[in-house]
């Protein structure tokens, strides 16, 4: 495609000499894509939306928060009460928080299910796992912020755990908390830390669409676009499709912002935090549930290994799995719709994860079943764990060798119905609803 | 399998946000009717009004308000002339004024509500031990919301058989453990309200209640008439928007 | 790639194009609206927010103040000066109306609304600084008003500006008189 001429005089001296327009046009205008994306690609820019939005809300509250353990909570009122639309913009950074990590789950299991993680996507895939941890970073630290008693016993907890590492982890501690328990030099370095921790996102956000431009997004049917048949530019075809997509997002997001916006948080971050009083039923913000099951899950020690430790090892091992995932699962196949065996198992791995929220939101000892009392969430828990870790360990290994896939079509131009994929049918309706 | 995940998705954040609060041993408050519930929910006016009246007559004594200024007050209803005599007939403590002493003056608009105690060791000193919490965020504060402070203000109930309640305790049905420091506080025409409502327990239960869905929501109103229009005109953006997308994507279908 | 793609997506000739184009325009122009609904509270949310705009009025009690006697309040973050002004102050602010060294010249009675009451706001117009003159013992500078230590303004008992470097004379607030002994300031 040949370089399409600027005509405007300003566009084309800035273009000549830092080619911005040369690059936006590139990037975001003739972009080959492929022509067979479904919906489930909208997520990938839906999650970048949010990520700005996430910063100009927050920088925007920052103008108003205070971070000392004297004046969060109060700060954090008055913005509530009386800085103009103070309540809107609070909502819409808590809310949003929320709203990053469903939208980019869901990008997630759409990587896991098209194979998106395959070669030569390997790096971009671990990129974004990069990105998912510095989410959990940054929201772990912005929900300690508002000085409740959730933040505070939450930040607690979960900054004992470091305590678990052998040797240093003392010493590890008391340095994060700047003292002896989490109190005021807490809150300040994690009010700074939380400021920064956007903006590295953004430079792994650069990185990962990079990445992705340098071989194509992958597609539906999982085999490598041929040429222009395959293909449509980006603009305008897929900047509607994201328009469209961030229509039917926002209408659910602000359902939520302006008729239930404390409806995924917990009333007890409405009590100010109080050192001395712990809360019945200390539980995060419900996108870090599973990880707090996995945490808990471990409750025996192996040899030298504590418990705690374990648990702590087991949580950061549930991200890592997905680090190496490429080298997990071999098949050449990419998509889940040629693999039929592996489809199932995709399906079992998202209840298994739901299964996992659900076990940590619970009280370990209480039962799941209100008849049966010797089968509680820990058992649960343990079980659930367990599945997750052999899904990727064991499975996807052992799938990689033993599945046979089905047979994958010449082109994405031949009509792919529904799940199955057949060979050899005459070009004729389109592929699917788009 | 696009129907199917996004149900499972929704029945699983359902399922988890519920499974959060499903904490053994509290008894669910029973849904009730309010003004401000809903798509188009607003305070009624004249239970704000009567709701500040039972806060200032009976709760204030022991609860503070920290988080309100007596110049909200006109979101309940009242004129600027009422803020003011209300404010003025508070003490408020000011300074220290030029020889260094701290001195008392009556309220201004601007002032926050006046606490019952200094601090909370006072109150605790004053209650037994027990403290008091500040009532201005106690909807948002505590699972059930309004429902749940209703139904322990008329909750108070003698203690079924064979169920102990220490000296200076008293059995509520819908308190987490039943047994709770506060006295009941709501008694039969406990409260002249100034418009003449009769001053049944339920009433005043009901009337605190919304006064402070209030003070915790003072936004309410507005949140929920902004909604309105932005999800108005949200839907019919994103119908437009589809109707583009349909256009543009024609030619290749 | 693109040619045939683009020459597709152009549309199916005339009519299908302008009333695809209104269906465009029209949701861009919806769309853009939104976007600055969506921006405004963005902007106002630095506004002085509502407890600011509450302090943002005073109400003085002028009861207590004696004839000759000044009194200092803050408002707005500033000083403002109060004076209940003797007939030989107001007398002599009125006699200067036309002095030829008025830097910036204007007429006492323009500067107060009753004569015996003059509110200024202290703070000197030159650079920011605070004048001396209302508490018992400070200088009052030539003109027996006020005077700046910083770089020497000195100002009348108008609180007009007479020497010194000062361009302005010291501001007049806004103010209502709510009652004989109650005014309003801001």
């Amino acid at each position: 495609m040949s370089k399409p001429e600027i005509t405007n005089p300003i566009m084309k001296w800035v273009d000549d000499r830092l080619p911005v327009f040369t690059f936006m046009n590139h990037e975001l205008h003739e972009y080959p894509t492929p022509k067979n994306l479904n919906y489930w690609w909208n997520f990938g820019s839906l999650a970048g939306i949010i990520l700005v939005m996430m910063i100009v809300t927050g920088i925007v509250l920052a103008m108003h928060y205070t971070p000392h353990v004297n004046y969060a909570f109060e700060s954090v009122e008055r913005i509530m009460r009386d800085v103009n639309y103070g309540w809107l913009i609070r909502y819409v950074h808590m809310n949003g928080a929320s709203a990053f990590f469903i939208v980019v789950y869901i990008h997630i299991f759409r990587g896991l299910y098209y194979g998106s993680y395959k070669a030569p996507r390997e790096l971009l895939w671990m990129l974004g796992v990069v990105i998912l941890l510095c989410m959990m970073a940054t929201a772990f630290l912005g929900y300690v912020l508002p000085w409740g008693q959730m933040s505070f016993w939450g930040a607690t907890v979960i900054t004992n755990l470091f305590s678990a590492i052998p040797l240093v982890g003392e010493p590890i501690v008391t340095w994060l908390w700047g003292g002896f328990s989490v109190d005021n030099p807490t809150l300040n370095r994690f009010f700074s830390l939380h400021y920064l921790l956007p903006f590295v996102i953004v430079g792994v956000v650069v990185l990962h669409v990079v990445a992705l431009h340098t071989h194509g997004s992958n597609n539906p049917v999982g085999i490598d676009t041929k040429g222009d048949d395959d293909q449509i530019p980006f603009h305008p075809y897929y900047t509607v499709k994201d328009l469209f997509g961030l229509g039917v997002f926002f209408v659910v997001f602000f359902w939520f912002v302006f008729y239930a916006p404390n409806y995924l948080g917990h009333p007890d971050n409405y009590v100010p935090a109080d050192p001395l009083q712990t809360p019945p039923h200390i539980v995060p913000e419900w996108y870090f549930l599973p990880f707090y099951a996995i945490l808990r899950s471990i409750t025996f020690d192996i040899w030298f290994l504590e418990a705690k430790l374990l648990g702590v090892i087991a949580m950061f091992a549930s991200i890592a799995v997905l680090f190496i995932l490429p080298w997990l699962d071999r098949s050449p196949v990419r998509s889940a719709r040629y693999r039929p065996l592996y489809r199932q198992f995709f399906w079992i791995l998202i209840i298994d994860c739901i299964i996992l929220g659900i076990v940590g939101a619970n009280s370990p000892d209480d039962p799941v079943f209100s008849g049966a009392a010797w089968f509680q969430y820990i058992h649960l828990g343990i079980i659930s764990t367990a599945y997750y870790f052999f899904h990727f360990l064991i499975l996807l290994p052992l799938l990689s060798i033993f599945e046979t896939p089905k047979p994958l079509p010449a082109s994405i131009n031949e009509p792919v119905l529904g799940g199955g994929g057949s060979s050899a049918r005459p070009a004729g309706k389109p592929m699917e609803k788009a | 399998m696009r129907k199917g995940l996004i149900g499972i998705l929704s029945a699983a954040v359902l399922a988890i946000s519920g499974a959060a609060y499903a904490a053994g041993g509290s008894v669910e408050a029973p849904a009730q009717n309010w003004s401000f519930k809903g798509l188009f929910g607003t305070f009624d006016r004249g239970a704000l009004q009567r709701g500040f009246q039972v806060y200032d007559e009976v709760c204030a004594a022991c609860h503070s308000l920290r988080l309100v200024a007596y110049r909200n007050l006109m979101g309940i209803g009242l004129t600027e002339d009422q803020v003011k005599k209300i404010a003025a007939s508070k003490t408020v403590m000011d300074g220290p004024n030029d020889e260094g002493e701290m001195f008392e003056r009556p309220g201004k608009p601007s002032d926050r509500f006046v606490k019952p105690f200094p601090n909370q060791q006072a109150a605790r000193a004053a209650n037994n031990g027990a403290f008091p919490p500040d009532l201005s965020l106690m909807v948002k504060a505590r699972v059930g919301g309004a429902d749940y402070l209703y139904a322990v203000m008329t909750g108070y109930k003698d203690a079924p058989k064979g169920t102990e309640v220490p000296e200076g305790m008293s059995y509520n049905q819908y308190f987490p453990g039943h047994l709770i420091a506060m006295a009941a506080p709501l008694a039969e025409d406990g409260v002249e309200y100034a418009d003449k409502t009769k001053a049944t327990v339920d009433q005043m239960a009901r009337d605190v209640t919304t006064f402070l869905a209030w003070t915790a929501e003072p936004e309410l109103e507005d949140r929920k008439r902004i909604g309105i229009k932005v999800l108005l005109f949200l839907i019919i953006l994103t119908g437009m928007l589809y109707a583009v997308k349909r256009k543009i994507w024609a030619d290749l279908h | 790639m693109a040619s045939s793609a683009e020459n597709t997506a152009a549309g199916h000739g005339e009519d299908g194009e302008t009333r695809r184009d209104f269906l465009m325009l029209a949701t861009g122009a919806f769309g853009a609206f939104g976007v600055g609904a969506a921006v405004w509270p963005l902007i106002d949310q630095m506004n002085p927010a509502a407890d600011t705009l509450a302090l943002s009025t005073i109400e003085v009690n002028l009861e207590p103040i004696q004839e000759g006697q000044r009194v200092a309040v803050k408002w707005r973050g500033v000083p403002v000066f109060i004076t209940k002004r003797t007939p030989g102050q107001i007398k002599e602010a009125r006699d200067a109306d036309n002095a030829d060294d008025l830097i910036d010249p204007e007429r006492d009675a323009d500067r107060v609304k009753k004569p015996e009451w003059l509110i200024v706001i202290g703070v000197c117009t030159h650079l920011g600084c605070i004048p001396l003159g209302s508490k018992q013992g400070d200088k009052k500078g030539e003109y027996k008003g006020w005077f700046c230590p910083c770089h020497g303004s000195h100002y009348d008992t108008s609180g007009r500006i007479r020497k010194g470097p000062a361009p302005k004379n010291l501001p007049v607030p806004e103010y209502t008189f709510l009652s004989d002994n109650l005014v309003k300031i801001g």
